[in-house]
């Protein structure tokens, strides 16, 4: 079942094209990565799908409400946890959690009893009654994560919610993402972090100069880079390294292939022949950064 | 109801503050001081002063810059994502405002009480709607799509003040010019005014029930166009 369809979305923002027909859809229980570089499109489709901007033309849909036409009804499926936003400093976590449920029109009974399950669960129920002011910034994204689960969501759109976290913060919001997911929920997930993407998404879609580039898994994203194996060498001196799907990363070279025996075999006659001195030799798999950088350089 | 947890947070955020409060109270009680030192005026003419600039003051003192201060704080998107409409969001925010306002009237009330004065109870319903009305005006103020607060006071500020010197609260309206009974009459507060000083027993210059009618129909405008330019204000704040 599709809960989040995008069609033909296009926004401008005065001459600038933010976005230039992005389609996609994501299935009921996914883990929906969306990756780009900065000023890609990301959250101008994010904030067109959580009903926040109206696209100058597309359609998009969420729980098969258009998000135009039936905004509050999109929105009360859904829960958001906004790039840049924060909690009322003044009010205390309780206030908050609490200020969110009266939105979503909760009963009172319900909303405290899921309120305090979620504070719980997420470490902050002893400083509940404490004002958000004085929370550190693993805290405060906890208490927001908290807020955009109070009303039990059947869709949750989460942007960069591990960006700047301390290790333990960002462990127990990558678990609650797995857990979400194993509900049959859906997880809109925005992440620079492309090991957490790699970790947490069943699909990722790759956004450049709003346009979709790709949509694949990240497994077959991360075959796409020309080979199945990454080999990183490094050289003494500074060389020019002539072979195929050959990246220069300052003295160091990653080449993908997808024979590393033939591969480390020219590297190392190209190091005898040029007498030049070989550092160091790795091998490994490619990554989903590979995948990423390689697919947008395709892009330019 | 969802506008009244809009209200609740902004009572408890914006307006439960001390500065504020003090601020509200202190305010039009200076500027009653201001005119009434050295002049020798009745009684129930400065008190239906001060309770006039007390009631607007107070309504249209926290409303405009709600909208900047969430937009700074980074709350607003957050609030936009749930699902209510700007309709709410302006309904929760003049509830407050309305609340705010009619809490501070109290003050000049008892003054007036405690100086002798009796007050007709028409008053009442005067009080609730002028905060109404200038509670609507307050957002109006905030419609300007910034997000420093600064930049709205000093909109405001340039509204509010010269608004007080129209609307009769230190001269009669039957005592200004032809041009000045014009310009008044461009005022909600010279509404609300007139029919304070009836409930301190003093002429009235319009009749009571046209005096309602005109001071509703100003808060109709006000809201309307509130929801209109903030339903496109509050999106430019993100």
């Amino acid at each position: 079942m599709i809960v989040i369809e995008a069609e033909g979305l296009k926004k401008n923002f005065g001459n600038v094209k933010a976005l230039r027909g992005i389609s996609f859809e994501v299935k009921r229980g996914e883990i929906f990565g969306f990756l780009g570089p900065n000023g890609a499109g990301k959250t101008t489709t994010v904030r067109i799908l959580t009903c926040i901007l109206k696209p100058d033309s597309g359609k998009a849909r969420i729980n098969g409400y258009d998000v135009v036409r039936d905004t509050l009804k999109a929105k009360q499926s859904i829960g958001v946890l906004p790039e840049v936003s924060n909690a009322y400093p003044d009010l205390t976590a309780w206030q908050n959690i609490m200020l969110i449920a009266s939105l979503y029109g909760m009963r009172r009974s319900e909303a405290e009893a899921r309120a305090n399950e979620l504070l719980k669960e997420f470490g902050i129920h002893e400083r509940k009654d404490a004002k958000v002011r004085g929370f550190s910034k693993g805290m405060k994204q906890r208490l927001m994560l908290s807020m955009a689960l109070i009303s039990d969501p059947e869709i949750i759109f989460l942007d960069e919610p591990t960006s700047g976290l301390d290790v333990q913060s960002a462990r127990m919001i990558r678990e609650k993402i797995l857990e979400i997911a194993n509900e049959r929920k859906t997880v809109f997930l925005t992440s620079h972090n492309m090991d957490e993407v790699n970790l947490l998404c069943d699909r990722v879609a790759i956004v450049n100069k709003g346009k979709i580039v790709t949509i694949d898994t990240p497994e077959r994203l991360k075959s796409r880079v020309g080979g199945n194996v990454a080999i990183e060498v490094s050289f003494g001196d500074k060389v020019v390294l002539n072979l195929e799907n050959a990246e220069r990363f300052g003295n160091k070279y990653v080449i993908y292939t997808t024979n590393p025996y033939k591969t480390i075999c020219e590297v190392v006659d190209f190091a005898r022949k040029s007498g030049t001195k070989m550092i160091s030799i790795n091998t490994r798999t490619p990554t989903l950064e590979d995948a990423f950088l390689k697919l947008l350089e395709m892009e330019r | 109801m969802k506008c009244l947890a809009i209200a609740k947070k902004d009572i408890v955020m914006y307006y439960l503050k001390g500065p504020v409060v003090i601020f509200g109270i202190l305010l039009p009680l200076f500027l009653f001081l201001a005119f009434w030192i050295g002049r020798n005026l009745p009684l129930n003419f400065l008190i239906a002063g001060l309770i006039s600039m007390t009631v607007f003051f107070a309504s249209t003192s926290v409303s405009p810059v709600i909208a900047p201060w969430e937009g700074q704080m980074r709350t607003l998107e957050r609030l936009l994502t749930c699902p209510i409409s700007t309709t709410t969001i302006v309904f929760g925010d003049i509830l407050a405002s309305i609340t705010f306002g009619i809490g501070i009237s109290i003050v000049p009330l008892l003054l007036a009480l405690g100086f002798g004065l009796m007050l007709n109870p028409v008053i009442i319903p005067a009080i609730i709607l002028a905060a109404f009305c200038f509670s609507c005006l307050g957002l109006l103020f905030s419609a300007y799509p910034t997000n420093l607060p600064s930049t709205i006071m000093m909109i405001s500020s340039l509204i509010r003040f010269p608004l007080i010197f129209i609307s009769g609260i230190f001269i009669p309206i039957q005592e200004l010019p032809a041009w000045g009974k014009t310009i008044s009459m461009l005022s909600p507060l010279t509404y609300f005014t007139d029919i304070v000083r009836v409930s301190l027993g003093m002429s009235s210059f319009l009749p009571l029930y046209l005096d309602f009618i005109i001071l509703a129909g100003f808060s109709i405008g006000f809201l309307a166009l509130a929801i209109k330019l903030h339903e496109h204000a509050l999106l430019r704040r993100l």
